[in-house]
């Protein structure tokens, strides 16, 4: 260390400090320049990403939902719209307390457990700044009881929302179905982005089919958002494109007389138009009301729907499997007289029992004493029992699986509605692999008259009649007749044939098909039709009846003892198929009704009103024209 | 500095034409940092009112604090330097009592205690303290034979310390960092040696575990955070990378003025106070950068030549210190808000929105000018 100079020396002072500020100024421009090479850095050579940075903050996506596609009838009749409804929405980011909100809300508007956990559910798919529905339906005394509380409520609004309506209600519900909330189930099997404003996704009937037609395609609008989510403008909108609309072919005002025929009773009427395959009524009854799962099912309305010994929520057109008892006759018959195992005039004793060689047990006839001589015509009128018991051992269970699953049985139908079930042809294999046993000769005769395993949907019982009615000629049944796009393209659905039954002798038609007239003609005086169905019809019409027992085959003695004071659920199921008129056929139908004799009535119902009444009625107004528009 | 010569020598050569201009420098006002200074604030207030969202009201506000930080100025201007060299330890003295107050009043109220009511005025003991703490070290080393001895340094440390350490415990660690810096470019400038400040230096980073352990924990996150801003993405680390994304957005031409998106929708967050120069890159972009950082200069360049022509060892170590720390306040904050410094806290002096700190910069540039006015112009 240099020594110290006590004496100040001014000019040397102010030389050091001129050094000391030129390092000073160094300093500063040094630190200009690296302030200076980071701007340069962010803003010039960054720029590109930073832009595309600050866009995404500030421009969000949001979803738009597509209206739905309409449903129509074949006469024009709406059968599902939209309807503008007031849903109760909360926006998360609005409302401070959610569980806090709701709470309050509780106290002046009626909000079902339900509805909360699924709005629970929604807040997890939604952004904190959209919208979500807590109660989708509010009345007009909510909405103004809302309204007077409102500003206890911030982030909770009132919203507009097109919901599904089915205006016939309960007469449709087996065929449309209905929409309900979407869940993450549902969002599985469908383009998850195209539901991004979706609330509602189809869950049964056609509504579940044609979900991708009817939903439409989603819209966007890009939206300029604040920090706090809040939507500053709209930048850009593209609009959705609504679903398509759908005709059907079913006929509402039928579906709603094949119901009212049916009345209490749990049952299905099938009817389809031969020549097509087109499906003018498809009727499970007792039916609901879907309207009430659009807007959330409440829990105590879905447990009384889910309890309910007449579980109205299954389809039985296309769920419900059923013996199909005497119904079988015709089929069996066919194969008889086609395989020339039997010939027109080939003729049995009946004496009202049937028994195997070798064996002790007695298949009884349902007419105690029997039919006497029977040929194959008498035996489908009269539907004889034991001649084909005898029928069923000459064919073996070969032939007669056969004919079933030439007719389609035991296999779906194909028609355009979900959770379609495919009826039941058992064959040898079958019963050894499900039932752990052997084929028995006895299972092939009570086949004969349509008992034992085998199994039926209804709406095969009708594509069968219809086969019958068309002699052969098979379509496959569907209930869309028509799509139109938005942009009012048409596209119609063509009837399709499936290979169609070929017998080796024509005329073994008319033979089956005259006999199934005398099970309704009035100059036959045992025709098993006669009674249910009547014989004073105005048309010429090919029947067949069908008694399914519900208890085991050796009460069946007692069964002509009449029905009424055995409990409901042990009595016989009706069944009853039919055709008319048998030459130019435009109907062919399938009733079953469970537990009540009453098919033929349902059926005779339902051939009047589309062959006598709505005939008279459609040449007074002229045929119905497809609206494509939405 | 050819071009404030330049400025300087052409202000000399033609005599001031108005009235108004004689008139301020009768006041002890230099007209070139005047105009700079002007320069600055109508640049700030321009980029906030923008930043404010188009907010009179904050405006005027600001205004107001302006003017009252301009009279500051000129009541400081018209105090000769010799007065404040006699106050000095008085100055200090008084100030450190506040201080002490504060703090014992923060104990109290058991929060961060900056503020000091006195009735009508509410104000920060710490602002005063920018000014004291090198008014106090000018005096002290003004007399003494430069470069300072080990000793003198020794106290002048000390003298720095308490004062920092007291208003970090506040916590305002912005505030003790710029004290402590404005110390330090006082013994700097007076000329102690580069060794001595290497080993200073080095003593520094060896003492960073311990100071590390006595921070807070919202300190530590920040520097943390600093250090790698995506730790945090929504928390600490979310105002350095939006900042970063505005001005990074703004590109050369930037998006216009009041057409910035990250600071109008609220993505940026201070977006009037600390990370108004966000504001300005991404509405300005680079060119308003590059005007600010002019004026910046222009300002910086007066003060030092202001100091270089000093007449005693007391104004030459006040004046720098006041012009370098101004330099260093306005380089942390944009070295914070571009993303190569810590988060501190330090707004952006006279473009930031903010009442006090306006105040004590003015003042000290009052001081500036109090010194550059009355000296002895003595022919040479």
């Amino acid at each position: 260390m240099p020594k110290r100079l006590t004496i100040k020396n001014p000019q040397q002072e102010k030389r050091l400090y001129l050094r000391r500020l030129i390092v000073a100024s160094l300093a500063i421009f040094v630190l200009t320049i690296i302030l200076l090479t980071r701007l340069i850095y962010l803003q010039l050579i960054k720029n590109d990403q930073y832009v595309t940075l600050s866009q995404q903050n500030q421009l969000e996506l949001l979803p738009i939902e597509p209206n739905r596609g309409l449903i129509y009838d074949r006469n024009g009749t709406l059968v599902a719209e939209n309807i503008p409804v007031f849903s109760l929405d909360i926006i998360p980011d609005h409302a401070k307390n959610i569980p806090e909100t709701i709470k309050k809300l509780r106290k002046i508007i009626n909000i079902d457990p339900n509805d909360i956990q699924q709005f629970y559910k929604l807040l997890k798919q939604h952004r904190k700044f959209e919208p979500v529905p807590l109660k989708i339906k509010l009345s007009e005394q909510e909405v103004a009881k809302f309204y007077i509380d409102q500003y206890r409520f911030p982030g909770v609004i009132v919203n507009a929302r097109m919901i599904r309506k089915y205006p016939l209600g309960e007469d449709l519900a087996s065929v449309v179905g209905y929409v309900g909330r979407i869940d993450p189930i549902d969002l599985q099997n469908v383009d998850s982005a195209n539901y991004s404003a979706s609330n509602f996704i189809g869950k049964t009937g056609i509504e579940k089919y044609y979900e991708n037609l009817l939903h439409g395609q989603v819209g966007y609008q890009q939206v300029e958002v604040d920090a706090g989510g809040h939507i500053v403008r709209t930048v850009n909108k593209i609009p959705p494109t609504p679903g398509n609309n759908l005709h059907l072919t079913i006929d509402s005002k039928l579906q709603a007389v094949a119901n009212k025929a049916l009345g209490k009773e749990r049952g299905a009427v099938v009817a389809i138009q031969p020549k097509t395959g087109e499906i003018l009524a498809l009727v499970s009854n007792p039916s609901f009301d879907p309207n009430l799962f659009v807007k959330g099912i409440s829990s105590k309305d879905y447990s009384k729907l889910q309890g309910s010994p007449d579980k109205p929520l299954y389809n039985r057109t296309i769920r419900g499997q059923y013996p199909l008892a005497s119904t079988i006759k015709p089929f069996i018959a066919l194969q008889g007289l086609d395989s020339n195992t039997v010939t027109p005039d080939y003729t049995i004793w009946d004496p009202g029992w049937f028994q195997l060689p070798n064996s002790q047990h007695v298949y009884r006839d349902w007419k105690r004493g029997g039919h006497g001589y029977t040929n194959i015509t008498k035996a489908i009128i009269v539907s004889c029992d034991t001649y084909f018991y005898n029928l069923a051992i000459a064919l073996g269970i070969q032939k007669i699986d056969d004919i079933l699953e030439r007719f389609g049985f035991g296999s779906k139908t194909g028609v355009d509605m979900p959770n379609e079930l495919s009826g039941l042809v058992p064959t040898p294999a079958w019963k050894a692999r499900y039932q752990g046993n052997s084929w028995f000769k006895g299972d092939t005769v009570i086949s004969g008259i349509g008992q034992g395993y085998m199994l039926t949907t209804p709406i095969q019982l009708a594509v069968a009649t219809a086969t019958l009615a068309n002699r052969g000629t098979r379509y496959k049944p569907f209930i869309v007749k028509t799509t139109a796009t938005p942009g009012g393209q048409v596209a119609h659905t063509k009837p399709l044939q499936l290979d169609p039954v070929m017998l080796q002798h024509k005329k073994n038609w008319n033979i089956i098909i005259n006999a199934m007239q005398g099970v309704v003609k009035s100059t036959d005086p045992w025709g098993t039709g006669r009674l249910s169905f009547g014989n004073n019809h105005a048309y010429s019409v090919a029947a067949k009846t069908g008694t399914a027992q519900v208890r085991g085959q050796t009460e069946r003695d007692e069964n002509e003892v009449g029905q009424s004071n055995i409990p409901k659920r042990l009595r016989d199921n009706s069944l009853f198929i039919a055709f008319a008129p048998v030459h130019h056929p435009k109907i062919a139908i399938a009733v079953v009704v469970e537990h009540s004799h009453i098919a033929g009535i349902v059926a005779r119902k339902v051939l009047d009103y589309y062959l006598l009444t709505e005939k008279k009625h459609h040449a007074a107004t002229g045929p119905h024209k497809i609206v494509a528009t939405s | 500095m050819p071009l404030l010569d330049r400025i300087k020598s052409s202000q000399q050569a033609r005599p001031l034409p108005g009235v108004l201009l004689r008139l301020l420098m009768r006041l002890h006002i230099d007209i070139p940092l005047l105009l700079g200074l002007l320069l600055l604030m109508a640049f700030g207030l321009f980029i906030l009112f923008s930043a404010s969202n188009q907010s009179f009201a904050l405006v005027s506000k600001q205004i107001s604090n302006l003017i009252i930080a301009l009279i500051a100025m000129f009541i400081f201007a018209q105090i000769p330097p010799r007065k404040f060299k006699t106050w000095a330890p008085w100055i200090f003295g008084a100030t450190l009592t506040l201080l002490f107050a504060v703090l014992v009043i923060g104990a109290i109220s058991k929060g961060a205690q900056r503020w000091l009511n006195l009735g009508l005025i509410r104000f920060q003991p710490s602002e005063i303290m920018k000014l004291a703490v090198p008014i106090l070290l000018a005096w002290y080393l003004g007399d003494k034979q430069l470069p300072p001895s080990l000793k003198e340094i020794g106290v002048c440390l000390i003298i720095i310390a308490i004062p920092a350490v007291m208003i970090a415990k506040q916590p305002d660690l912005g505030t003790a960092l710029i004290i402590t810096i404005s110390g330090i470019i006082v013994l700097l400038l007076a000329g102690i040696r580069w060794k001595l400040f290497a080993s200073f230096f080095v003593l520094m980073a060896l003492s960073l575990p311990i100071l590390w352990h006595l921070m807070h924990s919202y300190q530590r996150n920040r520097v943390l955070t600093f250090l790698n801003p995506e730790r945090d993405p929504l928390g600490s680390g979310y105002h350095i990378i939006q900042s970063k994304i505005a001005i990074g957005s703004g590109g050369f031409f930037g998006k216009g003025w009041l057409n910035g998106t990250q600071s109008h929708l609220h993505f940026l967050p201070e977006h009037a106070t600390d990370f108004i120069f966000a504001v300005c890159g991404e509405e300005l972009g680079l060119i308003g950068c590059t005007a600010l950082l002019v004026v910046l200069i222009y300002i910086v360049g007066r003060g030092l030549y202001i100091s270089n022509h000093a007449q005693d060892t007391f104004t030459r170590l006040l004046s720098g210190s006041l012009i370098l720390t101004f330099f260093v306040s306005f380089f942390v904050n944009i070295g914070m808000v571009i993303g190569i410094l810590p988060v501190v806290g330090l707004p952006l002096p006279l473009v930031s929105y903010g009442g006090t700190s306006m105040v004590t910069l003015l003042a000290g540039f009052g001081i500036i000018m109090s010194i550059h006015t009355h000296r002895k112009l003595l022919t040479s």
